[in-house]
């Protein structure tokens, strides 16, 4: 009983003081190891590409990049700028990629006349392009059979 | 003698109250054809004026700012009157309060939309031109998309507004004029 209690005390003053040091230098605020005082650092600002052909893909089912600047682009219930060039009423006229047929099926399978309510919001999956760096190496490589020879 | 005096005299009131009335015209003509005044009613300040300040033609790279009289009223003097005529019928429907919530507003969209486009379409967009003309304009240092389309839409004798729609406010319900813009609904 003795030695239980003695041992309890010795856990509980190690962690008193072993707990503020290691909590110190867990506790991180979002704006990193900068004091209030000082400056925060800056993210660099990045300015969207200028337009190019299509960029190829880098996977079978990856959604096309936008090889092209979207600033502005009104996309809502009235009016989708996107399908202004890329429907598949006008691809033709603003030589355009025609957007896929899957776009036009609902989640049950059913297909409509019009693009669905869930492929509506073209960014959501296709996105302009910045010139950023990988923040990790990656070695990945498109498979031999989308890679343009 | 005293006729004569009395006739130079009155000459002289004429063209004292001439430089009055002349200055004064165009004095409330200046004061009435400033963004200031546009945005004294809550029409235009919530709806377009919120719109507007969010695109390209109130803030970019060269900081080259069109506000709402640069593309809304002419600069040539008898275009100028005319417009300024038709505005009295702004400001009976200011009082009849056609537009005066964001729900009546959005049920008008399309019709002054259309007011806009179809006189922008007449005077072959002579707004735009003030500032934007073909003759100065160098395709090379435009995008592969601009370029082509500009090149086209020269050639075939199109106007600014029949492609750039849109660009300074948000659009009206669009799937009126083409069905292949807007989502679908239901229709298997």
């Amino acid at each position: 009983m003795k030695r239980r209690v003695i041992s309890v005390l010795i856990c509980v003053l190690a962690g008193g003081l072993v707990l503020p040091v290691l909590g110190k230098a867990e506790v991180q605020s979002l704006r990193g190891a900068t004091p209030i005082e000082g400056g925060a650092v800056e993210p660099e600002v990045q300015t969207w590409q200028p337009d190019r052909e299509p960029i190829d893909r880098d996977f079978v089912q990856q959604p096309p990049l936008i090889p092209h600047q979207i600033d502005g682009y009104q996309v809502n219930l009235k009016f989708n700028k996107c399908l202004s060039c890329h429907s598949w009423a006008n691809y033709k006229q603003a030589k355009a990629t025609k957007i896929s047929q899957t776009h036009f099926s609902d989640r049950d399978g059913d297909v409509h006349a019009n693009v669905a309510a869930r492929r509506y919001f073209c960014t959501q999956c296709h996105v302009p392009q910045v010139d950023a760096k990988p923040l990790v190496e990656n070695t990945f490589k498109p498979v031999e059979a989308i890679t343009a020879h | 003698m005293a006729i004569k005096r009395s006739v130079i005299a009155l000459l002289f009131i004429g063209f004292i109250a001439g430089i009055l009335f002349w200055g004064g015209f165009n004095a409330a003509m200046e004061m009435t054809n400033n963004e200031a005044f546009c945005i004294t009613c809550h029409e235009m300040k919530e709806n377009v004026y919120a719109e507007y300040r969010t695109t390209i033609h109130y803030a970019n790279r060269t900081g080259v700012r069109a506000t709402c009289p640069d593309c809304h009223v002419p600069r040539e003097w008898t275009h100028k009157m005319v417009r300024k005529i038709q505005a009295s019928n702004e400001l009976w429907h200011k009082m009849m309060g056609t537009i005066d919530t964001r729900e009546k507003f959005e049920a008008h969209r399309l019709e002054l939309a259309q007011n806009v486009w179809r006189t922008m379409k007449r005077t072959d967009s002579r707004e735009c031109r003030n500032c934007h003309d073909f003759g100065s304009m160098d395709y090379t240092k435009q995008g592969r998309r601009g370029r082509t389309q500009h090149e086209e839409g020269l050639a075939a004798g199109k106007t600014c507004i029949d492609c750039h729609k849109g660009i300074a406010h948000q659009l009206p319900n669009m799937g009126e004029m083409d069905p292949s813009v807007i989502v679908g609904e239901g229709q298997k």
